[in-house]
């Protein structure tokens, strides 16, 4: 919960087989920040978060957190720096708990994951339901997480990610699947950590509601390349964005 | 011997059931469960079929004349059909032959007690127990891989119980791994590849090579041949050496190999499968062409009968003519043996049938089933077989049973044995002094 | 030179046999992702029906060669057979299953084919017109091989044009690389699975059929060629038909050569090749990376929990074993032993398995690793049994960390390759390193000194350890250490995004799996007496497999159980026939297709049922 979280990415590349999926992109992200990544399908918002956690290695561009270089390191080291990330289409671990989810990352972050005696479903178990109570999952904590609600399993990967006490926080669609009023929901929620926790976020989202709703800052895709970043408004002012993007959507 | 192993293990073969099943069994078995039922464990009543037959063997203690004398014989029948049925149907022969003379040690019969050993030591072990604990057999017998009748020689060693191997040809058994109460039938890899120096030494030929499955059975009969030639000739060299995994020759690489040191005469120790790919590839890429063969083993009915009219021509080997055999005693016993089964004896008929007799004998001898008096009747114990008369020497308890030295030929479409003669083991065997030094204090 | 010139020959003669075969096995794995076990099963079954055949038409060059076709196509059909009535219902199973359901099949061939054609050897008609040999830079070289030379390659261009020039050949493909696509044009995936199946098995009944000339057709063709196969089609990139043909290739020279070089250790050689390439080239050399690593049983698992009064249970159970010796013989408590040592080493693969989905084919190894440390202990040093005991644990895991760092590397069906890989060579070098293992005469009189010598102590000590291993193990389930090995199964992406380094996770687990049946090989070989190389051979790693999935692979009891029933059934319900290949084929069948959860998740079904109904 430092102040001063400050991810920095400058230029990045990607092409797959002569496709670019990401080329040039470059931002910067401060504790406090928002920041809405969007774009229409294909513009290249997952391959910028794989870029950016570690999971794919990028042709160029460098992310620095705080001044350290990330290209390079596999997910985990990146994680253990203070990136934590929630997917798209949600990866929790389904043989568990959702209270030994949340524990996992917590033994994960503590360093004790090669223990061979003490069980696991008594280690941090109350910080896991803090947790979960923080995003409304607690009453669920012993449900198997294999056979959960969409918009709860998207609940439960944000305790995952908060649990590993991350910087920043990189979050593919948080919001897909959700009723309405619950995207708002979740949406207010993290906003509250953000101002609570210093975080500083990045995601991607399709629902232009909670993009203009909530975002401090909004950068936008097409076809991997930057067009168009800034605050909200000035954004869906711009004439590029609304041709290219809004218009599709529209 | 050590035919047809599944060569990486891939597929062993387990469990059987065989015809000599025991009337009492299924009595035992129902006052066992009786005595389970009492139980109150779960698991015990899942080992019920194992809990033992000390009934059974309770009754057989209250008519102590009358009840027969047990043999317990272990052989891989699932896995090496091929060679241990004729062997089962030896001691078959044996058996009723013993009996319908009216039994042993005045009237009590002679039962053997037969399991499967699966191709599997360990498995061989297992059931060398059941034999002992529950059928209560007097002796053990039989055994077909080396290594299985390696095992359950240290099994009968540990336990005090006698054991006959029959076929294992490992020279172990009764040397470097011998022990008191293990004794061996069939003449072992020394005396069938010193058998066959004999002959080699007489050829002109000097420059020799080996091709032998890569395992023991094939490394020590190289290792013999060798150093048992050199001793005759010194002027021999040998100039190639191949060694197959047991049953996946490569025939034409190594026919190619062999050829390609241009050897005057070749020493071979493949058998089975392996044997008939490289007869073939041989023939067919010249390696036989103006050179001498000398094969282990290649001379009997289990290996030369499966090559029908292509069993190789004029290769000096051992083995077992046995339709050629006219003795009174191997006229006598082949005559009972092609009336009872309806086909001809193979040597494995011939082991199986002498193991018996001498284990009737040795008890006859004994006077007793004690298994120590048992172990000091065998020793020295002398009898007639069909190849004439056997004794098992008391210095290290092999048998002096030989084997038939001669040359292939083809017959009447198969595969037989031309001018040969019997080698008596006693004559190929070393000298009681030599053998002391090679076993370890009793 | 021109000896190495026919030796390359002997090798491309040896590779066309070795590519009829891979081939088949291949195309049927690249379409059904399934490694079919029983491919070796339709060569041999192919050599079986080309010998019957050709003994009666097989005189003139007519019959031959038609007698060589018809019994491939009869193998084809059998294959065909096998897909309809047992794959069908395997496509959407782990691969466990699908290893262990096709390996059932295996066994019940091969006591069919002993049934109808007996068990010695069968050595048929040589081919006509083909019997000769021609000479070749002076060397004689058969006409038959020269022949096989060239169908090797005409073999892949008739296939190359069945997949490239005809509609059935481009749906196959387009199966291959995507098993929904074929649906969704408009094919009925199951016939075509169906073909493809007829195909690959006829290649494999080909490859047999063209065997009948060359050497004696017998019942140990099945194994000794799927192995190789396997070996062939891993290198070559599971799927890929040119990689296959490569990697024959490859092999067929390395076989021709290397017998000249290293006539010593050519069982070791291949699998040596087989591990290089892997490790060097994790697809094999013209393989993909799977588009979706088939990891076992991440969809079924369900949370493993404790079990209210499970511990109470265990103490129970262990208080009534520890008191059998006062009422049972001295067999029941050698079986008995026996099944306590199994059930540790059941439990040592579970922990793979069961935990992290690493389906190892070579558990085995570490069993007899184990077995040999402490009998290799006792024999050249003369350690007491004690030392020799803790021993080898110590072994087997050295020997587990060292191989664990290579298989780990993969995932999946490499994974599980790799590992019959490296049980292979483990298996070799025991088996001909004579002087220093005892080669496969093994090593006797391994027995326990006095005070343990007795049957009820060394079964009581057998109790005391294992028992003691098998708590350490549950406890490391249910510890930190076992839930990231779970959450690597369950999502591997998802673990490494949290900071779990799901590939160290697994490379322990190997490394304590194998200590674990380290001691259980330990415990196996005093019990014994002696130890010899079939403790490391396939069958034992099959055998462990079959206790894990027996008892359920989702529950930690369950491979307990398993190893006790197998090892009852194997001991005694087995005895009652001679049939036993058959038996146990069946039960695996049947375990597979009816019974996926194993003992204890049936019974644990039953009882939920009942409960709620209730």
């Amino acid at each position: 919960m430092s102040a001063a979280n400050r991810l920095e990415v400058r230029d990045l590349h990607r092409s797959f087989g002569g496709v670019r999926a990401v080329s040039g992109v470059s931002f910067t992200l401060e504790s406090g920040d928002l920041l809405a990544l969007i774009g229409p399908n294909g513009a290249g918002k997952s391959t910028c978060f794989n870029l950016l956690n570690g999971q794919l290695r990028p042709d160029a561009g460098s992310v620095r957190l705080d001044g350290a270089e990330l290209v390079g390191l596999p997910p985990r080291r990146i994680w253990a720096l203070g990136v934590g990330r929630t997917f798209q289409i949600t990866a929790t671990f389904a043989s568990m708990t959702v209270a030994e989810n949340v524990q996992m990352v917590l033994l994960s972050r503590a360093r004790r994951l090669f223990g061979l005696w003490r069980p696991a479903s008594a280690c941090f178990r109350d910080e896991a339901l803090a947790l979960l109570a923080r995003v409304g999952m607690d009453a669920q904590a012993d449900r198997p997480c294999g056979v959960l609600a969409y918009g709860d399993l998207k609940r439960v990967e944000l305790a995952m990610a908060l649990a590993g006490d991350p910087k920043i926080l990189l979050m593919d669609e948080p919001t897909a699947g959700m009723a309405p009023f619950e995207r708002l929901e979740l949406m207010a929620l993290t906003a509250s950590l953000v101002r609570e926790r210093g975080l500083a976020v990045l995601f991607t989202e399709h629902d232009m509601d909670v993009v203009f709703g909530h975002a401090t800052r909004v950068l936008v895709l097409d076809r991997g390349r930057p067009i168009a970043e800034g605050t909200p408004e000035s954004v869906r002012a711009d004439a590029r964005v609304q041709s290219v993007y809004l218009g599709d959507e529209a | 011997m050590n035919a047809g192993r599944p060569p990486d293990g891939a597929v062993s073969v387990r469990k059987p059931a065989l015809p000599q099943r025991h009337l009492q069994r299924r009595d035992a078995r129902r006052m066992m469960n009786r005595r389970q039922t009492l139980s109150l464990l779960g698991a015990a009543a899942l080992l019920a079929p194992l809990a033992g037959h000390a009934p059974a063997a309770l009754a057989q203690g209250a008519s102590q004349t009358a009840a027969p004398i047990r043999v317990g014989e272990i052989n891989s029948y699932t896995g090496l059909p091929a060679f241990t049925i004729p062997y089962r149907q030896g001691w078959q022969l044996a058996v009723e032959e013993v009996n319908a003379r009216g039994g042993l040690l005045g009237g009590r019969k002679l039962e053997v007690v037969s399991r499967d050993d699966a191709g599997k030591p360990d498995d061989a072990v297992r059931v060398a127990q059941e034999l002992l604990s529950n059928e209560k057999v007097e002796l053990l017998a039989g055994t077909y891989f080396s290594h299985i009748g390696l095992a359950v020689a240290d099994f009968a060693a540990r336990n005090k119980v006698p054991f006959v191997a029959a076929e294992p040809l490992t020279d172990a058994i009764t040397w470097s791994k011998g022990n008191r109460y293990t004794f061996r039938l069939r003449p072992s890899t020394y005396m069938q590849a010193s058998m066959l120096v004999e002959e080699a030494a007489k050829l002109p030929a000097r420059r020799w090579a080996t091709v032998a499955p890569n395992y023991e059975y094939g490394q020590s009969a190289v290792t013999w041949f060798r150093q048992l030639l050199k001793e005759k000739r010194p002027d021999v060299e040998f100039v190639a050496e191949q060694w197959p995994a047991q049953g996946k020759l490569e025939a034409g690489p190594t026919v190619q190999a062999l050829a390609a040191a241009n050897p005057e005469a070749i020493f071979n120790v493949t058998f089975g499968a392996d044997l008939a790919k490289l007869v073939r590839e041989g023939e067919g890429r010249g390696l036989f062409r103006n050179r001498k063969v000398v094969s282990l083993l290649t001379g009997e009915p289990e290996y030369l009968d499966p090559m029908k009219d292509e069993a190789p021509e004029g290769w000096i080997v051992t083995g077992y003519p046995q339709e050629q055999i006219d003795t009174p005693e191997h006229k006598a016993f082949r005559d009972a043996y092609t009336a009872r089964f309806k086909e001809t004896p193979r040597q494995g008929s011939v082991v199986g049938y002498a193991t018996l007799m001498a284990i009737a004998a040795a008890v006859e001898k004994a006077g007793s089933t004690d298994p120590e008096k048992l172990v000091d009747a065998l020793s020295g114990l002398s009898i007639s077989s069909p190849f004439g008369p056997v004794v098992f020497r008391a210095s290290d308890h092999q048998a002096t049973m030989g084997a038939y030295v001669g040359t292939t030929t083809v017959k009447d479409g198969r595969g037989t044995m031309k001018d040969w003669r019997y080698a008596d083991g006693a004559a190929y065997l070393p000298g009681d002094e030599a053998v002391r030094a090679l076993r370890p204090a009793n | 030179m021109s000896f190495l010139l026919v030796q390359a020959l002997s090798g491309l003669a040896t590779a066309a046999t070795l590519f009829l075969v891979s081939s088949g096995l291949t195309i049927v794995f690249g379409v059904t992702r399934i490694v079919n076990f029983a491919h070796g099963s339709f060569y041999m079954l192919g050599a079986y029906l080309g010998w019957s055949l050709v003994e009666r038409f097989g005189t003139g060059v007519g019959g031959f060669w038609a007698s060589v076709v018809a019994a491939a196509l009869g193998a084809g059909a059998l294959g065909a057979l096998m897909e309809v009535a047992l794959l069908r219902r395997l496509y959407r199973s782990p691969e466990l299953f699908q290893l262990l359901g096709t390996f059932g099949v295996v066994l019940v061939l091969q006591d069919a084919a002993s049934w109808i054609w007996g068990s010695e050897d069968l050595l048929g008609r040589r081919a006509p017109g083909l019997k000769g040999s021609v000479e070749i830079l002076g060397q004689p070289f058969p006409l038959y091989d020269l022949m096989l030379i060239g169908l090797g390659p005409l073999v892949l261009g008739l296939l190359w044009l069945l997949f490239n020039r005809t509609r059935w050949g481009t749906l196959v493909r387009a199966a291959t690389q995507d098993r929904d696509m074929a649906s969704a044009l408009g094919v009925d995936p199951a016939r075509l699975f169906t073909g493809v199946l007829f195909l690959g098995s006829a290649l494999a009944g080909l490859g047999g059929a063209l065997q009948v000339p060359r050497e004696a057709v017998n019942l140990h063709m099945d194994m000794a060629i799927v192995v190789e196969a396997f070996v062939v089609v891993v290198v070559g990139g599971m799927g890929s038909l040119t990689g296959a043909f490569l990697a024959s290739l490859l092999i067929g020279q390395l076989q021709a050569f290397g017998i000249l070089v290293f006539p010593q250790i050519t069982l070791v050689l291949v699998f040596l090749f087989m591990a290089v390439v892997l490790v060097l080239r994790p697809h094999g050399l013209m393989g993909r990376a799977e588009e979706t690593p088939p990891t076992a049983p991440a969809a079924l698992a369900p949370p493993l929990t404790a079990g209210r009064g499970a511990g109470w249970g265990a103490a129970l159970l262990l208080a009534a074993l520890a008191l059998v010796p006062l009422v049972a013989g001295d067999y029941a408590l050698i079986v008995l032993t026996e099944m306590v040592i199994l059930a540790l080493l059941a439990a040592s693969l579970h922990l793979l398995i069961g935990l992290g989905g690493l389906v190892s084919f070579g558990h085995a190894a570490w069993f007899g690793l184990g077995a040999y440390g402490a009998a290799l202990l006792v024999k050249h040093l003369g350690a007491p049994m004690p030392l020799a005991l803790a021993a080898a644990p110590l072994v087997a895991g050295i020997g587990a960390l060292i191989a664990g760092w290579f298989c780990v590397r993969r995932s999946g069906l490499y994974f599980a390759m790799l590992t019959l890989a490296f049980a292979q060579i483990v298996w070799s070098v025991t088996f001909q390193w004579y002087g220093f293992t005892g080669g496969d005469n093994g090593i006797v009189g391994v027995w326990p000194p006095p005070w343990a010598a007795g049957k009820a102590a060394y079964y009581w000590l057998t109790l005391g350890l294992c028992a003691g291993a098998l708590a350490l193990l549950r406890r490391a389930a249910f510890a930190p250490f076992g839930y990231a090995l779970r959450a690597g199964r369950d999502s591997a992406l998802r673990a490494e995004s949290v900071g779990i380094d799901v590939r160290r996770h697994q490379w322990l687990a190997f490394a304590l799996a194998g200590s674990a049946a380290g001691l259980a090989g330990g415990l196996y070989a005093f019990s014994k007496g002696s130890v010899f190389p079939t403790l490391m051979a396939v069958p034992v790693s099959v055998d462990a497999l079959v206790m894990v999935l027996m008892g359920g692979i989702q529950t930690v009891a369950g491979p307990l159980a398993g190893a006790a029933v197998f090892h009852l059934l194997e001991a005694e319900v087995m005895r009652m026939t001679e049939l036993w290949r058959l038996a146990l084929g069946l039960v695996i069948v049947a375990l597979v297709l009816l019974f996926p959860k194993g003992i204890v998740g049936f019974l644990a079904d039953v009882l939920a049922d009942r409960r709620r109904r209730a």
